[in-house]
C-alpha cells in the first residue's frame, strides 16, 4: 500500500504538522483557562469517535440509525460493571475495552439482523426503538438480580491505570503537570488516530466499496455479487464496535454511568454531527462533531455576559437561548449546505482524476 | 433442441396475497436472444427478478445443469448470470469507472479485468470519455449503457435485461438497442424484458407475451410480429 503521506503536497504537510502541533499542546493551553475546558475537549473527542462510528453505518452504508447511542451505552456499562465496586470486579482497562467493543459489536449485529429488509423511515423507527430498549433495560435490570443498579447507575468506576500512572490524579513528567483529564486527552488522541486510520482503510477497502454500492443501489449491489445481508450486518457491527470503545472510555472519564446519559437526544446529537459535517467524509464528520460539541459550551459561557452587556440584565435564560441558537444553526446549515459543511468531494475528485 | 441455458418451470411470484406471476414456464437456449413482452403490470419484471433471485419465488429455475432456485442472488454473477436491473440501478454517486469496476467486484483476475474494461470502452466509447464523471450526471441513455457495461464486466454467459428503453428518448433507445444487438452478436445469451414490443421483437429471435401473470403466446419473433392479436394489443396497429 502506498504511503499516504507521500501523496500530500508541501502545503498539506505543513498544515498537518500545524494541526498535530496544536493538538499536542492544546490541553496545556486549555488548562490555563480551566481544567473544565480540558474535560469539555475530552467529551468532544468522544463525540468525534461516536460520529466516526455512526458514519460507517449512515455515511458509508447509507443505513439510517437512530439508536446508535445504545452501543455507547453497552460499552460504558461493560466498563462500569467490570471495573467498579458494583460486582467487586476490577479488571484493567486494556482488558475491558476490547470486551466492551466485542459486546457492542455483537449488539450491533443483533440489532442489524431484524432490520435487514428495512430501509429509510422504517429502519429509523426500528433502530430508534432498539436504542430505547437498551436504555430501558439498563433502567430496570436491577430486579430480581441487581445487574445494572437501575436508574441510580454505577458509581466509583475505576480510572485507567498504566503501570504506576493512575489517570485519577496529577503526575509530573518532564516538569509538566499532567492532570487526570490531560492524561485522558492524550489517550483519546491516540485512540482517535487509530480510529481515523481504520476508517480510512475501511473506506477504500473491498468492504468499503461494497458499503457504498449498497448505499447507492441495493439490487444492483446484489447483482454485482455482494452479499448484501452480511455486508450490512458488518456495517452495523463495525459502527457499534467504535461506539463500544468510546463508551468504555466515557465510563472511566466520568467515573459514573447511568441510563440518563443514553437518551434519544444523544443519538440525535451524534446523527446531527454526522449529517451537519458531511455524511461519508471522515474529515467533515470530525468537523461536525467538534463544532457541535463545543458550540453549546461556548454559548453557555457567552450568552449570559453578552446579555448583561447589552441590556444590563438577563432577559432570556441561557439554557433556552442555547437550544434556540443551536437549532437555528442546524436549520441554516441544512438550508444552505444540504450535503453538510464538508461533504464527500465527488466533483473535486473528478477534477483531480481528469488532470492525471 | 439445443441445451437450455436457463429454464423456469411453474414459476410463481407473490406479493402478499397478490399473485404477480402465476406459474409460468419458459426457456432460453444458449446463444439465443429472447424477449418477454407485455403491458405494464403483466409480471415481466417480477419474472426477471425471480430468475435473478432478487425476490422470493416458487417453482424451479434451472441454469445449465444446475438448479438455482435455492441459490442466493449475490452468487449468480459468479455462475455467469448478470442482471441489468429495472431503472438501470447505477451507483449514482460513484464515477463511471468505479461503476464499471463494481461490475467486476466478484472477480480477482486483475489483468483480465483490465482487458475487459478496455473492451467495454471500445464498445462504448462514450463511457471512456466520461470515465471520471459521477454516474448520476450522465444522461439516461448513457446510464443505461453504463448499466449494461457494468453487467458485462462480470463476464456473464446470460444477460437479463430489464426494460432498457425505459424513460429514454427514441433516438437513445435505438442506440441502446444497437449495443444490445452487438452484445448478442458476440454470442451472449440474452433475455430481454421490454414494453416496447416492436423494437424487442425486431431484435430477438423468439418472444413470450405475458398478460396478468401468465404467458399467453409463445412463438418466433417473426410470427409474433405478424400475429393479429399481438399487433392489436402491443404494436398499436
Amino acid at each position: 500500500m502506498m504511503n499516504p503521506l507521500k501523496t500530500l503536497s508541501r502545503r498539506e504537510k505543513l498544515g498537518l504538522l500545524l494541526i498535530a502541533g496544536t493538538l499536542l499542546v492544546l490541553p496545556f493551553m486549555l488548562a490555563t483557562v480551566g481544567t473544565a475546558w480540558v474535560r469539555i475537549t475530552n467529551f468532544a473527542v468522544l463525540f468525534v469517535l461516536l460520529s466516526l462510528g455512526l458514519n460507517i453505518v449512515v455515511g458509508f452504508a447509507g443505513l439510517l440509525d437512530l439508536g446508535y447511542i445504545a452501543f455507547f451505552a453497552v460499552g460504558a456499562y461493560v466498563y462500569g460493571l467490570l471495573a467498579s465496586p458494583h460486582f467487586g470486579i476490577h479488571l484493567p482497562f486494556w482488558v475491558i475495552l476490547p470486551i466492551g467493543a466485542a459486546v457492542a459489536g455483537l449488539a450491533g449485529a443483533i440489532l442489524g439482523a431484524p432490520t435487514l429488509r428495512l430501509r429509510g423511515d422504517y429502519l429509523a423507527i426500528v433502530t430508534l426503538g432498539f436504542g430505547e430498549i437498551v436504555r430501558i433495560f439498563m433502567n430496570n435490570l436491577s430486579n430480581p438480580i441487581n445487574l445494572t443498579n437501575g436508574p441510580k447507575g454505577i458509581n466509583r468506576i475505576d480510572h485507567f491505570q498504566i503501570g504506576n500512572v493512575n489517570f485519577a490524579g496529577t503526575d509530573t513528567f518532564f516538569g509538566l503537570n499532567f492532570s487526570g483529564p490531560i492524561k485522558y486527552y492524550y489517550f483519546l488522541l491516540v485512540v482517535l488516530m487509530a480510529v481515523i486510520i481504520i476508517n480510512r482503510r475501511l473506506k477504500h477497502s473491498r468492504i468499503g466499496r461494497a458499503w457504498v454500492a449498497i448505499r447507492e443501489d441495493e439490487v444492483a449491489a446484489k447483482a454485482a455479487g455482494i452479499n448484501t445481508r452480511n455486508i450490512k450486518l458488518l456495517a452495523f457491527s463495525m459502527g457499534a464496535t467504535f461506539g463500544g470503545v468510546a463508551g468504555g472510555m466515557f465510563a472511566a472519564i466520568q467515573g459514573f454511568v447511568s441510563p440518563e446519559s443514553f437518551i434519544l437526544n444523544e443519538s440525535i446529537m451524534v446523527l446531527a454531527m454526522v449529517v451537519l459535517g458531511g455524511m461519508g467524509n471522515i474529515w467533515g464528520v470530525i468537523a461536525g462533531a467538534v463544532l457541535l460539541s463545543f458550540m453549546p459550551e461556548v454559548l453557555r459561557y457567552t450568552v449570559e455576559p453578552v446579555q448583561h452587556a447589552l441590556f444590563g440584565k438577563m432577559l432570556i435564560d441561557p439554557e433556552v437561548l442555547r437550544m434556540l441558537i443551536f437549532g437555528f444553526a442546524l436549520v441554516l446549515t441544512m438550508r444552505f449546505r444540504p450535503a453538510g459543511l464538508w461533504p464527500e468531494a465527488l466533483h473535486r475528485r473528478e477534477m483531480t482524476e481528469n488532470r492525471t | 433442441m439445443a441445451q437450455a441455458l436457463i429454464e423456469a418451470l411453474n414459476l410463481e411470484v407473490h406479493y402478499g396475497g397478490i399473485a404477480a406471476v402465476k406459474g409460468i414456464s419458459f426457456a432460453v437456449e444458449e446463444g439465443e436472444m429472447v424477449c418477454l413482452i407485455g403491458a405494464n403490470g403483466a409480471g415481466k419484471t417480477s419474472t426477471l427478478k425471480a430468475l435473478a433471485r432478487m425476490i422470493p419465488a416458487r417453482g424451479e429455475i434451472h441454469y445449465g445443469k444446475e438448479r438455482i432456485d435455492g441459490t442466493p442472488g449475490y452468487d449468480l454473477i459468479r455462475k455467469g448470470l448478470a442482471l441489468v436491473p429495472e431503472g438501470r440501478g447505477i451507483f449514482a454517486r460513484l464515477t463511471v469507472a468505479e461503476n464499471l469496476s463494481m461490475g467486476a467486484y466478484h472477480r480477482n483476475d486483475t489483468a483480465d479485468i483490465a482487458v475487459d474494461l478496455d473492451k467495454i470502452y471500445v464498445m462504448l466509447p462514450r463511457l471512456k470519455e466520461r470515465a471520471a464523471q459521477v454516474a448520476g450526471t450522465l444522461s439516461g441513455g448513457e446510464q443505461q449503457m453504463l448499466a449494461i457495461g457494468r453487467a458485462l464486466m462480470g463476464r456473464p454467459k446470460l444477460l437479463l435485461l430489464d426494460e432498457p428503453s425505459m424513460g429514454l428518448a427514441p433516438l437513445m433507445v435505438e442506440k441502446v438497442f444497437e449495443v444490445v444487438r452487438d452484445v448478442a452478436a458476440q454470442g451472449m445469451t440474452v433475455l430481454l424484458v421490454e414494453q416496447n414490443a416492436k423494437l424487442a421483437l425486431e431484435l430477438c429471435s423468439r418472444g413470450y407475451v405475458m398478460e396478468s401473470g401468465s404467458i399467453t403466446v409463445a412463438d418466433t419473433a417473426a410470427n409474433l410480429l405478424a400475429d393479429e392479436r399481438v399487433r392489436a394489443a402491443y404494436l398499436g396497429e
